[in-house]
């Protein structure tokens, strides 16, 4: 790793660092930094436009305009969150089209829930509820992640991602108060989407090899295990009010820790789908590159009448 | 709970001025639909974001007028949108054209918002002080839906020979189906006499002004010529694409028969 | 040129909140030109009625460009309640949501 301390002095990265201050753009900082956050934040913005294609599955068939409104509003929401990202990666001097190239090469990856199929109109609740409950329980620390543009664009994230999480509560909330059709619909979609929401929070603590150096530079500023639990112990009394149940024979509350203890993740699962062989992995993708494909008329257009207008005016 | 049967009789009896309102709706209804079929591969990540905020203005434009009509059949906003059948449709046919390429979806909405953005000024002097107020609140987001395809006509017309064509094509496809936002009915003219809502021959004139001065200034040309004018969306006679959009859209509403969501 | 994404260049968008407040560096975003540029911000960073005006600079140009103040332009209506969380009619029982 390149350090930039000289002669026994502590450089002003790593004072900024142990200040809690934030690192900026014009900020000189170690390679291996720059190149951390660089992967980090361009796969979550990865994540959020992927992320459209799953809930964008039911756009066409909301069951009521309020519905159809709300999703509407969340799947843009979640386009903002790609672009607000892929802003705050580029002031690390990184282009858009140098980690969309690396999206569509699987060089650079997406949060590995969204190789999951929607299959019924409750996986959109479920995935509201569930994904971007984890999600918030993963981004509230990194409101507070060293570098500035990153932490500032996961405030804005933040606040527009707590309505997603209320729309899903709310829609399974009304199909399991409904037909019975709607309940089993509803115990359906909870019944696939509980465990790859587990594993969104990565591998084991006992297993993640690469979290020393990002929680010594305040990326990372909690454990996989640790955010898994506060997710858990969330959604267990959530799931009681639903009145559905959690997949999870062995799920029981803890009397002296206070916490839930569940069962074991399948991470034979998490390895398969992370490594390309998910239920939707190829499909995610070949979406992605041939709606770019397909854009690339439209953005030479643009182009090319903004060149005509630059030329026409001297 | 109305059954679908009951729908129909109702929808036939509608007040005038209901069903009016209901075929405003309906046009934005589906030209919102139309726009969400765009999410997820729309030309550009920033697109996304302008398409998508387009559709859910129109989204709301249909709630408030479907609303509006319903109301004294005790109907509403979703037993109109989902339990009608395509003959009870009354949108006008441009808008449920299947999306072409995004030129096409372009011109679809230069036509459309500069029609809704002379149709939405002349209702706002509608004595129907309910109509007025939605029109006034409407015209400011149509007046942006109809910068945006102002926009773009330009970039496209104007921009590649590939752009030019593409947009070329979309305007010989289009026009036609043009015609039929101006075409009058009975009902269309028994209200403008009362000076209830605008005659669609005076609104006619300044939108042609409007697209006339955008085709050109994009390189188009003039209006393509042809006699060709399909029409019937009013009377509920619609093109083939109609009955595949709403099977799609009403098909998770009509798979659980009472149920709210 | 600064994060050239196909010909579009990166724009640094300022937006001032309300009246009496200064303009706020919000973020950025890729456009042709300035219209394009002033239009994909209003929408990407003002869905929420966050802004009554906004400045979009050329990354490389690092100076204010002429202000766009247009205000209907900047006015979205607020009529998207589904947009807040407070719109959500939550069981009350329910917590951490």
């Amino acid at each position: 790793m390149t350090t930039l301390a000289e002669s026994g002095t502590v450089s002003r990265f790593e004072a900024l660092i142990a200040a809690d201050e934030r690192i900026e753009p014009r900020d000189e900082m170690p390679d291996a930094y720059r190149a951390t956050l660089i992967r980090q934040i361009a796969q979550h913005a990865h994540s959020e436009i992927i992320g459209m294609q799953p809930e964008g599955n039911w756009l066409t068939r909301a069951p009521s305009l309020r519905r159809k409104a709300i999703l509407l509003a969340k799947v843009q929401d979640e386009a903002g969150h790609g672009l607000y990202l892929y802003a705050a990666a580029e002031t690390l001097g990184v282009t858009r089209d140098e980690m969309l190239a690396a999206l569509h090469t699987g060089r650079q990856r997406y949060s590995s829930i969204f190789n999951y199929p929607t299959l019924t109109w409750a996986d959109v609740g479920a995935i509201g509820w569930l994904v971007d409950g984890a999600a918030i329980v993963n981004q509230i620390p990194l409101t507070r992640c060293s570098y500035g543009p990153y932490a500032r664009a996961m405030v804005r994230v933040c606040q527009e991602e707590s309505f997603h999480q209320r729309q899903g509560y709310e829609s399974l909330y009304a199909l399991s108060c409904g037909t019975e059709s709607q309940k089993a619909m509803a115990q359906d979609a909870v019944d696939r989407w509980w465990w790859p929401s587990l594993m969104m929070f990565g591998p084991p603590d006992t297993e993640s090899a690469h979290s020393s150096k990002s929680t010594a530079w305040k990326i990372k500023r909690h454990s996989n295990d640790e955010l898994r639990q506060r997710f858990v112990d969330l959604c267990v009394p959530q799931a009681e009010v639903l009145g559905l149940t959690l997949p999870d024979p062995d799920l029981r509350r803890n009397e002296q820790t206070g916490h839930y203890e569940y069962g074991e993740i399948d991470w034979d699962e998490f390895k398969a789908v992370l490594n390309g062989d998910g239920p939707c992995n190829r499909q995610r993708i070949e979406r992605r590159t041939a709606a770019h494909a397909e854009g690339e008329w439209v953005r030479r257009a643009a182009s090319a009448y903004q060149a005509k207008q630059t030329g026409a005016a001297r | 709970m109305t059954s679908v049967r009951a729908l129909t009789a109702l929808t036939r009896t509608l007040k005038p001025l209901d069903a009016y309102a209901l075929a405003l709706g309906d046009d934005a209804l589906i030209a919102s639909h139309r726009l969400s079929e765009w999410l997820t591969h729309a030309p550009d990540l920033e697109e996304e974001v302008a398409l998508a905020n387009i559709a859910l203005d129109q989204l709301g434009q249909a709630r408030h007028l479907l609303g509006y009509a319903g109301r004294s059949g005790g109907l509403t906003e979703d037993e109109l949108a989902y339990q009608r059948t395509d003959r009870e449709y009354r949108n006008c046919l441009l808008a449920e054209l299947p999306n072409g390429d995004f030129a096409h979806t372009v011109l679809r909405l230069l036509f459309f918002s500069a029609y809704q953005k002379q149709l939405y000024a002349a209702l706002g002097d509608s004595p129907d002080g309910e109509l007025a107020a939605f029109a006034k609140k409407a015209s400011v987001e149509v007046d942006y839906h109809y910068e945006y395809a102002v926009s773009w006509t330009l970039r496209l017309g104007d921009g590649t020979e590939e752009s030019h064509d593409r947009a070329s094509a979309a305007l010989a496809e289009l026009w036609p189906y043009t015609a039929e936002l101006f075409a009058q009915d009975d009902l269309v003219s028994e209200l403008a006499a009362e000076g209830l809502v605008p005659d669609p021959e005076q609104i006619q004139g300044p939108w042609m002004e409007q697209v006339t001065d955008v085709l050109a200034e994009a390189t188009l040309g003039t209006a393509p010529s042809g006699s060709w004018r399909p029409g019937g969306g009013r009377a509920g006679i619609h093109t083939e694409a109609l009955s595949y959009l709403l099977g799609e859209m009403q098909s998770v509403h009509r798979a659980h028969p009472g149920a709210t969501w | 040129m600064i994060g050239k994404n196909e010909g579009f260049e990166l724009w640094e968008v300022f937006v001032r909140a309300r009246r009496g407040l200064s303009h706020q560096h919000v973020g950025s975003l890729h456009a042709p030109d300035a219209e394009v540029a002033l239009r994909r911000a209003r929408d990407l960073y003002t869905r929420r009625g966050e802004g009554v005006s906004i400045w979009v600079v050329p990354s490389g140009a690092v100076s204010a460009s002429d202000p766009g103040e247009k205000e209907p332009y900047f006015t979205p209506a607020r009529d998207k309640d589904y947009r807040y969380p407070t719109y959500y009619e939550l069981p009350k029982e329910v917590r951490g949501l």
